[in-house]
């Protein structure tokens, strides 16, 4: 259903521009609230503008009391606004119901969030690529590639505290809620590169877990599995592919990227001996690694809390990945550690 | 003051309106006078210092706040701390200022003077419930400020349960739990005393409506509260028993938190709006002296608003994964209670019709209140349709919706109703000159301030962040340079208010032209505010109400 207004207005309106089969229809209803609001409250402020001039209190003039009841006024006033936002009740009710109910046939994708990153899984087990960005409080973000004109279905899982998933440019979002899947879907109308945010409040870095949409043509979508299922062969590669890949970037610097925070750096650590929060002291080496990754909480370190907020990855990394991210760890050995806690 | 020259009447009436010699700030003297008084006007008047310090401490950090938006990264707070400091707002203003701002402190002072008597129905529980507010001020500050808590003001599980060190968030909740049991006494003293010590003549219809709201929201807070206490006991039997109540981790369910929350928080919110709405009332029909346009409705839309409210909780939850058929319905409530709401905003229009508005401080505070509310009221829509709000919800639209409504609508009138009885209660009139400019610069502030974060949601920027996309940040530095406009306005009320106690003129006894009880009595009241129980008719009949030149007042032709 096309309404002149939501085509001709919208697009000089307030929204971001629409790339989902939701927008429309969001647009429009949001359009035709607007003009309710301004055909309530425009007459609402003249007449009160008007009152205020023609019966301010001058010499000479004295009001007449009299008015302080009228059946067919009051009755008035409140029939039509009640059928007017039964109206827009009933509208929004629908467009609900559009969005809740998920149709056969989709694309799937997993997503994940943690503390602050999202992770998305496509059909054949691939994982996302993460891009640089520009002009930002962070350097990169993980990227979602959906095909266009397709069915998408986001199946959803908080690895800790609740998230929610929300793409402004296809007016969908929900929360994700840990203890339980949460589903949303939409259809993709357009190509192009669009913002993600969590709007759900997580901590620290929540206004920095953020990630790009990217929606592309079938031919491409079908490359970007591909690659998505490819980890390089060589374990350094890898392991840098990973830090990134699994989220460690969101909170441990390593080299000259990452966050720098809350988690300690990787830079320089290797072979040094690290200082325990109960006191004692043990070795930056390939069991302390493998332990903090599967067992965060097992061997805290001084000066970052007693309650770590990173997850276990156990049952997450396979051997061989571990492997690699201490390769990779291991190659930081000179870097510089200059990060701030 | 009126500064309009009328044809002077000899007042027939025979008393002498000049200011009393005894009254209740020198009935008697001494810290402990205050301290354990059982006077409500004094109750009133603590509850009030109280009150405009929490705002105070809590317009800080909302400023804080706005300059570190300034720039969209790097801002001069960190993420950490920039959380713990809209936490702090937040909460601040919503448990210690907003909710016991007009009940607690113009109420305590107004409702036993609009009624005639001498005092609340229960005087020691009500200074008992000064000091609970008191206690849970002092808990609920310390557990936030010592442990640092960063979950905002609703506490969400599980990131509340995980970000607590040594049961922060125990401690912060436990806290407006104690903040709750002020609230349920001061609102179990006010319903019995409505109900039980209406002078001669003032019947149910013949109340003030400032009475109406006050008698729905204290009905809202005995109900409403406990459910608060229930929540800090599960939370505390899951910390301490380990029983999965909440925590995912213990097969609990974080959306069960939401809804506990909220079934005491959103009626919480009416507990903000309905006394603001009585303010209006009562400021509208006396600065327009002219009875309240549909009396009866705003009497009934006050009660339908307190009913209606206990039923919308979920639409705070519209994007949770709650089923669609909740959803739904929670959707078509929340809209019953935008059309009681509408009728109020046109009973006021209608008040002003063929009236005599004199545009005083209270009055033009009022009016700036008509203007956001309905703004206000009417931005709900987009939130309570269900597709919109799949896009609005936890953005700026909300943000800037919810600041419509609780900042324009009740501080706005709570500073309205703090002119319009300021004279009452200190005894001295203030520069209304400076008034009308300090309403003006609030009002112009405001808006700057909130219109540009309703675009910003619309574009999509969440809220609770403390950086953001380059391409929000003009519209951020627009709401940040209108921040700091309102806080001047704002200071300048303060400045106003408190210039009044040092060089303000004497106080007539009716210096509005108003017909309710308290303008009866002199500037300040007696410590008894009346020697017998006075005999009442209509509380909106201005017609024999006469401005005297030589009292600088008005007084009733008999």
């Amino acid at each position: 259903m096309s309404f002149f207004l939501a085509d001709k207005v919208a697009p000089y309106a307030w929204f971001p521009e629409g790339a989902s089969s939701f927008a429309p229809q969001v647009d429009f209803l949001f359009t035709v609230i607007l003009w309710i609001c301004i055909v309530f409250f425009v007459p609402i402020v003249i007449a009160m503008g008007y009152f205020m001039w023609v019966y301010r209190e001058r010499p000479g003039y004295r009001g007449s009391p009299e008015a302080l009841h009228n059946t067919a006024i009051e009755i008035t006033w409140t029939v039509v606004p009640t059928i007017v936002v039964v109206w827009v009740f009933w509208e929004g009710a629908m467009g609900y119901l559009d969005m809740a109910r998920i149709p056969k046939g989709t694309v799937d994708v997993n997503v994940t969030a943690k503390k602050w990153q999202w992770a998305f899984k496509y059909e054949n087990g691939g994982e996302h690529e993460v891009i640089p960005v520009e002009n930002s409080s962070v350097t990169e973000l993980p990227l979602l590639v959906l095909p266009v004109d397709r069915d998408i279905k986001i199946i959803m899982r908080s690895d800790d505290v609740l998230h929610s998933f929300y793409i402004p440019a296809f007016r969908a979002k929900r929360d994700v809620v840990p203890g339980r899947y949460n589903y949303m879907w939409f259809h993709t109308t357009k190509e192009g590169l669009y913002d993600l945010f969590c709007t759900e409040y997580c901590g620290d870095n929540h206004s920095q877990m953020n990630a790009k949409v990217k929606v592309v043509s079938q031919e491409e979508y079908k490359k970007a599995l591909e690659k998505a299922i490819q980890e390089p062969e060589d374990p350094l590669e890898r392991g840098k592919l990973l830090y990134k890949r699994q989220g460690c970037s969101t909170c441990h610097n390593a080299g000259a990227e990452g966050a720098s925070g809350p988690g300690p750096s990787y830079n320089g650590s290797w072979g040094k001996p690290v200082q325990l929060e109960s006191g004692s002291e043990v070795a930056f080496d390939e069991n302390y690694i493998r332990e903090s990754i599967l067992n965060p909480q097992a061997k805290a370190r001084k000066g970052y809390g007693k309650a770590s907020p990173m997850n276990s990855y156990a049952g997450k990394l396979k051997d061989d990945q571990i492997d690699a991210l201490i390769t990779f760890i291991k190659s930081l050995e000179n870097a510089n550690s200059a990060t701030k806690k | 003051m009126s500064v309009v020259d009328r044809p002077i009447t000899a007042p027939v009436h025979s008393e002498v309106d000049s200011y009393p010699e005894h009254h209740f700030l020198n009935h008697s003297k001494g810290f402990l006078s205050w301290a354990l008084t059982l006077d409500h006007k004094r109750i009133g008047l603590m509850y009030l210092v109280g009150v405009m310090s929490s705002f105070a401490l809590g317009g800080a950090f909302a400023l804080m706040i706005r300059i570190h938006l300034w720039n969209f990264k790097d801002g001069w707070l960190s993420n950490q701390t920039y959380n713990q400091v809209f936490t702090l707002h937040g909460a601040i203003m919503v448990f210690l200022f907003i909710i016991p701002s007009v009940p607690a402190a113009l109420g305590n002072f107004l409702l036993p003077v609009m009624l005639g008597t001498k005092d609340v129905a229960f005087p020691r529980l009500n200074l008992s419930s000064f000091y609970l507010w008191v206690t849970g001020l002092i808990l609920f500050l310390t557990a936030l400020s010592v442990t640092g808590l960063d979950t905002g003001w609703t506490f969400y599980t599980p990131y509340s349960i995980e970000t607590q060190q040594g049961g922060a968030v125990l401690a912060a909740t436990f806290g407006v739990f104690v903040l709750g049991f002020s609230s349920i006494f001061t609102g179990l003293n006010f319903i019995v005393t409505i109900n039980t010590m209406r002078p001669p003549g003032m019947t149910w219809f013949r109340m003030p409506l400032f009475l109406w709201a006050i008698y729905a929201t204290s009905i809202i807070q005995v109900l409403a509260t406990p459910v608060l206490g229930i929540t800090v006991l599960l939370l505390s039997a899951e910390r301490l028993l380990g029983i999965g109540i909440f925590d995912p981790k213990l097969n609990g369910d974080p959306v069960t938190f939401q809804h506990f929350f909220w079934f005491y928080s959103h009626p919480a919110v009416y507990i903000m709006i309905l006394p603001a709405m009585g303010i209006i009332s009562e400021l509208m029909s006396v600065h327009c002296h002219k009875g309240i346009f549909g009396y009866r409705m705003i009497a009934y839309s006050s009660i339908a608003i307190a009913l209606f409210g206990f039923l919308v909780w979920g639409h705070h939850m519209f994007t949770s994964g709650m089923a669609d058929v909740t959803t739904i319905v929670f959707s078509a409530l929340t809209f019953t209670v935008s059309i009681p709401s509408a009728i109020k905003v046109f009973n006021w229009l209608g008040t002003m019709y063929q009236g005599t508005v004199s545009l005083n401080t209270p009055m033009l505070y009022a009016l700036a209140f008509i203007f956001l509310f309905t703004i206000g009221g009417l931005t709900g829509l987009p939130l309570g349709a269900l597709s919109t709000d799949m896009h609005f919800h936890d953005t700026y639209f909300v943000v800037a919706h919810f600041h419509y409504v609780m900042m324009g609508g009740t501080l706005v009138a709570f500073l309205g109703g703090v002119f319009h009885w300021w004279p009452k209660m200190t005894g001295r009139m203030f520069n209304d000159k400076l008034g009308i400019v300090s309403a003006i610069i609030v009002f112009v502030g405001f808006n700057l301030t909130f219109l540009p974060q309703f675009v910003l949601g619309s574009r999509g920027m969440p809220r609770r962040y403390a950086t953001y996309l380059p391409e929000f940040q003009p519209l951020h530095q627009l709401s940040t340079i209108g921040s700091i406009t309102l806080g001047s306005g704002l200071l300048l009320a303060l400045i106003v208010l408190l210039m009044s106690l040092v060089n303000g003129k004497k106080a007539p006894r009716n210096p509005w032209g108003g017909a309710t009880l308290e303008w009866m009595c002199s500037s300040p009241p007696p410590h008894d505010n009346f020697s017998s129980a006075p005999t009442v008719g209509d509380p909106y009949d201005f017609s024999n109400i006469e401005y005297d030149g030589r009292v600088g007042g008005y007084v009733k032709r008999t």
